[in-house]
């Protein structure tokens, strides 16, 4: 019993790894923007997308694949953001919200239009293959591939915002975005850089999964309501919140299955909705 | 209602608009009045949705689950108790005691921090619908919701069964649904609602218990949102999980912001506008949900009051 759980545990982590990276790109797009992107599960899913086409179907090296699909959707952030993100940063807020809503609609749409209803699931690549003896049942490689991009990404993140000039020039801006401007930062750009970065960590949690979650068009809005119950617990704005709510969660659904799994579903909304009630700053909040 | 026109001007009209929906199904096939019952029940659904959003300044992402509530509720007696009185009531009733007790939480937030909450309570009756199997029968939903007879014991008893007379049903209930929400709108009630939503701190200081404000808005506009699920079981016989998801809670949300968030007709004409255009693009590609994305950021980024807001007097 006790190996069992200490297994779950270890894919509770690696799927905690897909959760925190889309929460991450949802996490510094608010904590900087203040914007509550919607389409931000949409951004995941035409990562995912993308690193398919590059790998799946042009046989591209996998790690090739991932960075194409990086470069795509960032690509794509740029153009939301400097688009039309940009140009209604003074309006009441749920007009962002609703306009990100409608990105949802736009590119669930675009992908079926491009890639067709059917999902679609790519061979592992070679050199992550197989699987490790561990608790007495076999681990795939592939879990621990995917749970080491996810801690060299947070270890990176941590390491850009806290230690990088850019970071610095991130984090005033963060807290407060006059006072930025006018020393001197150019705030624009700031945003910009920031939401290109938000979609490409969204893009990175989409493309890594392709060998072994389901490609296919609802992965976006499926995962955009993880990454909310994630952020809401953690703290909207706050990464260190969401990594460690990210484990948190991914490691719960991982017991809620084995243990509860009618209802796992409802509790983790049951979670956000009282964390949102008792703590709306969040579980991590200093 | 459209701030601009004459009341001379539109009330012949609306009378003639409205003598048209009564006589539609004598000059219409079954699928116009099919489609028309669709537009009321997405019409009343928007307008709570309306007074929440537009009116109270509370952007709800969970309207889906009352409307669920709404649905489940009268499929639930209907299929017990074939008696469409007590079907329509007891959804209707149902809707409006979730959306009161889950409003006393969810008003205890505004602004981002209150999308998030509905939402989150909206998916919570979203895996109640479908996972708990016994009450809802899980995702093959209820099935053979009767359109049963309005019944008064010892009274009368009237068949509603057929497509034409559940349509006076659906009509006649939306008609008294938009009345009293527009006298709702224009009443001391409605007023307040709409100077929390402009200035909450200088309402407050006036002597207005804000939040208790906020949560009658909350609890009607569930109560809507019942009326129209209500509505729907017995109009296509079955109820299912995804009516209940966060998705349909866009319906209304974009309807209203296709009409115009400021004023009373938006929603109306949204519902309408809705259908059709939905109706026009189905018939020449399966991905219409992409053309009312390009409405929706097109709209937002053109002009954020709606369509309605050409013939209204500017917000301001």
């Amino acid at each position: 019993m006790t190996e069992t759980i200490a297994f779950q545990g270890l894919i509770g982590l690696s799927l905690a790894m897909y959760l925190w990276l889309i929460s991450a790109g949802l996490t510094i797009i608010f904590g900087v923007l203040r914007i509550l992107n919607f389409a931000h599960g949409s951004l995941f899913m035409v990562g995912a997308y993308l690193a398919y086409t590059f790998y799946g179907q042009m046989g591209l090296p996998f790690g090739v694949a991932i960075l194409l699909s990086l470069l795509g959707t960032g690509l794509l952030g740029f153009v939301m953001e400097r688009g039309f993100l940009s140009r209604i940063y003074k309006v009441d807020e749920a007009y962002q919200l609703l306009l990100t809503f409608g990105f949802i609609l736009i590119l669930d749409d675009a992908v079926k239009i491009i890639w067709g209803g059917v999902f679609k699931i790519p061979p592992i690549p070679a050199f992550l293959e197989g699987a490790w003896p561990m608790f007495g049942k076999s681990f795939p490689v592939y879990n621990v591939f995917v749970i080491a991009v996810g801690l060299a990404v947070a270890v990176v993140l941590w390491a850009v915002f806290e230690k990088t000039w850019w970071g610095r020039i991130v984090r005033a801006t963060a807290s407060d975005r006059e006072m930025a401007n006018a020393i001197g930062v150019n705030v624009p750009r700031v945003f910009s850089g920031v939401f290109v970065l938000g979609a490409m960590l969204a893009a990175l949690g989409g493309a890594i999964g392709i060998p072994v979650r389901v490609v296919a068009p609802g992965i976006g809005t499926a995962m955009i309501i993880q990454a909310f119950i994630i952020t809401v617990i953690g703290g909207l704005g706050n990464l260190k919140g969401a990594f460690l709510s990210s484990l948190i969660v991914g490691v719960l659904s991982a017991y809620g299955t084995l243990f509860f799994p009618v209802f796992e579903l409802f509790f983790i909304f049951a979670i956000m909705a009282v964390v949102l009630l008792v703590r709306p700053q969040g579980l991590f909040a200093r | 209602m459209t701030g601009r026109l004459s009341p001379r001007f539109t009330t012949p009209l609306l009378a003639l608009l409205v003598l048209g929906l009564f006589l539609l199904p004598w000059i219409a096939g079954r699928y116009p009045v099919y489609l028309a019952m669709q537009i009321l029940i997405l019409a009343v659904f928007s307008l709570g949705f309306n007074l929440l959003f537009g009116y109270t300044g509370l952007l709800s992402f969970g309207q889906a689950g009352f409307f669920a509530v709404g649905a489940y509720g009268s499929a639930k007696i209907l299929l017990a108790v074939p008696n469409l009185i007590l079907g329509i009531a007891g959804g209707v009733a149902a809707a409006g005691v979730a959306a009161f007790l889950l409003g006393i939480l969810s008003v205890r937030h505004t602004r981002i921090y209150f999308s998030m909450l509905t939402l989150a309570f909206g998916m919570m009756i979203y895996s109640l619908a479908w996972k708990w199997r016994d009450f809802t029968g899980g995702d093959d939903g209820l099935v053979g919701v009767p359109r049963a007879p309005i019944d008064i014991p010892g009274l009368l008893s009237i068949s509603v069964a057929a497509q034409d007379r559940y349509y006076y049903v659906v009509l006649v209930l939306s008609l008294l649904a938009i009345a009293a929400m527009y006298r709702l709108v224009r009443s001391p009630l409605g007023l307040t609602l709409q100077a929390i939503r402009d200035s909450e701190i200088r309402t407050e200081f006036a002597g207005v218990p804000v939040r208790k404000y906020r949560l009658v808005a909350f609890t009607i506009a569930g109560v809507y949102a019942g009326l129209a699920g209500a509505l729907l079981a017995p109009l296509e016989n079955t109820v299912t999980p995804p009516i209940a998801h966060w998705t349909m809670s866009a319906e209304p949300v974009l309807a209203t912001l296709i009409g115009g968030i400021h004023t009373f007709g938006g929603p109306i004409v949204g519902a309408f506008l809705f259908f059709v255009i939905k109706d026009i693009i189905v018939r020449y590609t399966e991905y219409w949900l992409i053309w009312f994305g390009v409405i929706v950021v097109a709209l937002v980024m053109g002009f954020p009051s709606g369509i309605m807001s050409i013939f209204a007097q500017r917000p301001k």
